[in-house]
């Protein structure tokens, strides 16, 4: 318990100071390029909207910093990002809002059959080394070497443009509305299909080396050798005894990845002109948007952070030892 | 052959398929007594290990076993030639006949899963028939048999000391209640005095039970004290086997009577130590084989 | 002459959780120049924590160590006056010895920072130190650490150690992870050497029996004090505290065990 207390202490704080940060940014900017598009726009936007405007990026010179910074989180606390320059003026959050569901479901799905397929394979290459499964170890090198945006490319010359199997751009068919029918999921999972498969291929060789090496470091530990001697069958001492060891060093770099799944995902969403977080990230930025820019760094930090709650769960059911070293 | 063996290694010969190979265990015959303490001595890279893993055909390539066999004589009056057998014989075979303790302070269990979980897959592994319940009792009894006590079947490996980790091991090693045990260093990362209590446990189960034990190390003057017979191992080859008392007091072949001073005595002379100033040293040393 | 007191030295360490844990508690002795300690204890008495204590890696809770009546030093100049005249050799001839260096290298380094001979002469003292471990120079001086045994590393260790000169030695279980039958060798030439340059040797070891031989005094250490203290061989064979005794019947003795009739070309 108080390894958890702790751990939830170290977020808080972590979480309490990337907010602070993401508070004191816009005020360090130079010149004030908010004050001037507000101006341009005099009379579309609401006074309210304004309001948070200022709060969010600091206009208000008559307040106190102090001051500020308790709007700044009341604003937070309500949900209130401010609105976005290019996108005629619609809710930041509203605008994230939209495009978070494309990037966590598309990438978070691949990055999840990635990592299980690849520790799968890479358990079982180490259980067998040696042998020609061992054949596999520069293939998936070469594939996680290989530049994401050029096999993107290449994936879309050959299944798209040449055989005309899958779409090449966008989530769903351009003049369709989202809605939860049959036929818009299997049009999402066409368009997605491209996208995933090559991010899996693309992570799947690192999932694969990673878990490899460690089998092949755990299957010289001597509790392995115990549990063949104790005579349990193999696919046992490979599960319980083996891999189960081997994968939790995996577990961190999957919890990373999965924190970087919002915001590191720009390379695939421009190939594929699908319209999730980093796209949209890319957009705000090219059109200057400061309130967008800000509030996707603020989920960005959030869902690392989230992530990494995630992973310090996971080792500490997984592995007892950690639980012992705080306590 | 007589009834009174346990085990019989003929010829037993391993090497390590590297360029260029190297021979770890070198034509070694030797017979295990039923209900005796065999010592197995010898210097690091001596082939004593390699020698042990070999009659559990537990060894990893590139080791390979390339003449030789081992023979168990079960009590049964079977016999089992651990060469011939397939791989789910030798599986069957393994901890049922013959079990293993390792140097228990180190890391010989598995740390992220309890005690209790890796006593009770030896019975859901070897006694299918049993229920959980009887696996969990089982478990607990052997804990208490040494000295652990049955309420620490959920803890985990770190959560013991070095002593009590061993003790686990022990307890794991007489589950299936073997003819052989097989013990690799169980006391060398101990403490002196966890070491006696260890030593002395294993004389009490073995008068219990009346399992032979093949003990190896590299502290002679302990297995002079707990073994019935020693081989001195050397290079892979067994250079003396004698009762303990004989190869302590006319040790013939000039390896043992090395290996014997190097350990100067406790309570008695300085033997070879620094008696003679002056003298070269002995610039043969050991090289170690990978 | 040289002297090395430890005066009534306690160290604690902050233990997460539950406190504090009193790893040494007000532990004195001196060791002087041509003077042999054997210092014995299980892992936790404390024995590591005055070898950490000696080699500044730690720093004393209270009490004073002193060398010639003066505070070790903690920096500069002073500091590397100490450690010329204090040196140690460590348990792990693979870790103590720089892999990327050769060991003329390990041994000229000494030489030349202390400045024990003239530089034109540095090259005949390397020789000199090879030949007194009794390496082969020619042999030796310009291979690197992992093309040696690990009985030949630890004798580039004490020649290393011996380079700059120094009154004491401090011995962190040095033959510990030594193949057995080398032990003795390392053992005998370390006691050579204390007796030819009248080191005053610490000599810390779990090992009764070597400490009992290689010694003058034994110190035992058990739960950070000093339960006995006395000559060598009146500790093992007359121990006054329990722990003694305890440690001392524990610890394997042939020689009791197979008691009489024992002829007398048995351990030589």
């Amino acid at each position: 318990m108080r390894f958890f207390l702790r751990r939830a202490a170290f977020y808080a704080f972590t979480a309490w100071a990337a907010i602070t940060i993401n508070f004191f940014l816009p005020r360090m900017m130079k010149g004030d390029p908010v004050s001037a598009y507000l101006q341009k726009n005099q009379g579309r936007i609401s006074p309210e909207a304004i309001d948070s405007l200022r709060t969010l990026f600091g206009l208000d010179s008559n307040k106190s910093l102090l001051e500020q910074y308790i709007d700044y989180w009341q604003l937070l606390f309500s949900g209130d990002l401010g609105r976005s320059f290019s996108k005629g003026l619609a809710p930041v959050t509203d605008v994230i809002a939209s495009a978070i569901p494309w990037t966590v479901g598309l990438v978070g799905i691949a990055t999840v059959i990635s990592f299980v397929v690849g520790t799968a394979i890479g358990a079982f290459i180490g259980w067998r080394r040696g042998s020609r499964a061992d054949g596999i170890v520069p293939v998936a090198t070469f594939f996680s070497t290989v530049p994401y945006f050029w096999m993107g490319l290449i994936a879309i010359a050959i299944f798209s443009t040449t055989l005309g199997w899958f779409p090449a751009s966008h989530a769903y068919d351009k003049g369709t509305q989202p809605s939860f029918t049959l036929e818009f999921a299997g049009q999402v999972i066409q368009h997605g299909f491209l996208p995933a498969l090559t991010l899996v291929i693309g992570s799947l060789g690192g999932w694969i080396l990673g878990m490899r090496n460690m089998m092949i470091t755990v299957l010289d530990e001597d509790y392995v050798t115990v549990a063949q001697a104790k005579g349990l069958r193999p696919s046992r001492v490979l599960v319980n005894y083996a891999a189960r060891n081997a994968s939790l060093p995996q577990l961190s770099s999957f919890a990373m990845s999965l924190g970087f799944i919002v915001g590191g995902t720009l390379v695939m969403e421009l190939v594929f002109s699908y319209p999730g977080a980093g796209k949209l990230l890319l957009d705000a930025t090219t059109a200057k948007d400061y309130p967008l820019m800000q509030g996707l760094f603020l989920v960005i930090t959030l869902t690392v952070l989230v992530a990494n709650i995630l992973a310090d769960v996971a080792y500490a059911i997984l592995d007892p030892r950690t639980r012992q070293m705080e306590a | 052959m007589t009834t009174d063996d346990l085990l019989t290694v003929s010829q037993f010969s391993v090497s390590y398929d590297v360029t260029p190979p190297v021979e770890a265990v070198r034509n070694v015959s030797l017979t295990v007594r039923r209900g005796e303490i065999l010592g197995l001595a010898g210097e690091s890279g001596c082939g004593k290990t390699t020698l042990a893993y070999g009659i559990q055909r537990l060894l990893k390539p590139p080791a390979v076993i390339t003449s030789g066999s081992a023979v168990f004589h079960d009590e049964s009056g079977e016999d089992f030639d651990i060469n011939t057998m397939d791989e789910i014989q030798m599986r069957a075979f393994r901890w049922e006949k013959a079990s293993m303790v390792f140097q228990g302070a180190m890391n010989a269990l598995n740390p992220i899963i309890t005690i209790g979980a890796q006593l009770q897959d030896v019975f859901s592994t070897h006694r299918p028939a049993m229920t959980r319940t009887e696996r969990r009792l089982e478990s607990g009894r052997l804990l208490d048999l040494v000295g652990v006590g049955s309420n620490r079947l959920r803890s985990y490996p770190h959560e013991l000391s070095g002593g009590m980790r061993q003790r686990v091991m022990i307890a794991m090693a007489l589950a299936l209640k073997p003819q052989l045990m097989i013990m690799d260093e169980p006391t060398t990362a101990l403490d002196v005095l966890v070491q006696r209590e260890i030593i002395e446990q294993i004389s009490e189960l073995r008068a219990e039970f009346g399992f032979s034990v093949i003990f190896i190390t590299h502290d002679l003057p302990l297995l002079l004290e707990i073994s019935d017979r020693i081989a001195v191992m050397r290079d892979g080859r067994i250079v003396e086997i004698d009762t303990a008392r004989k190869l302590y007091e006319n040790p013939t072949h000039d390896y043992t009577r090395r290996l014997l001073a190097s350990f100067p005595s406790l309570t008695g002379e300085r033997g070879g130590f620094v008696r003679r100033p002056g003298e070269p040293a002995l610039d043969e040393e050991a090289g170690s084989i990978r | 002459m040289t002297t090395l007191e430890f005066k009534n030295v306690s160290k604690k360490y902050r233990v997460r959780g539950s406190g504090e844990l009193l790893a040494l508690d007000k532990v004195s002795f001196t060791l002087t120049s041509g003077q042999t300690i054997a210092l014995v204890g299980q892992s936790g008495s404390g024995k590591s924590t005055i070898a950490k204590i000696l080699t500044q890696l730690e720093r004393v809770s209270s009490g004073e160590v002193l060398l010639d009546g003066t505070p070790i030093p903690t920096w500069g100049r002073p500091l590397r006056r100490y450690r010329q005249s204090v040196r140690m050799v460590f348990q792990d001839p693979f870790a103590s010895l720089n892999p990327a260096h050769t060991i003329r290298h390990h041994i000229e380094r000494p030489l030349r920072l202390d400045k024990v001979v003239p530089a034109d002469q540095v090259e005949e003292e390397v020789f000199r130190l090879l030949n007194r471990v009794r390496l082969s120079p020619e042999q030796t001086i310009d291979r690197r650490p992992h093309e040696l045994s690990g009985g030949q590393r630890q004798r580039v260790a004490i020649a290393r150690a011996l380079a700059s000169r120094p009154a004491l030695l401090i011995a962190d279980e040095p033959v510990s992870m030594l193949d057995v039958s080398i032990r003795l060798e390392v053992l005998n030439l370390l006691a050579e050497l204390q007796r030819e340059a009248n080191l005053g040797v610490l000599y810390i070891t779990h090992d009764l029996a070597t400490a009992r031989h290689f010694s003058d005094e034994i110190m035992v250490l058990h739960h950070g004090t000093v339960v006995e203290r006395g000559k060598a061989d009146d500790v093992i064979l007359r121990p006054q505290h329990p722990y003694t005794r305890a440690l001392r019947d524990a610890s394997p003795d042939p020689e009791k065990h197979f008691a009489v009739p024992t002829t007398p070309g048995a351990t030589s």
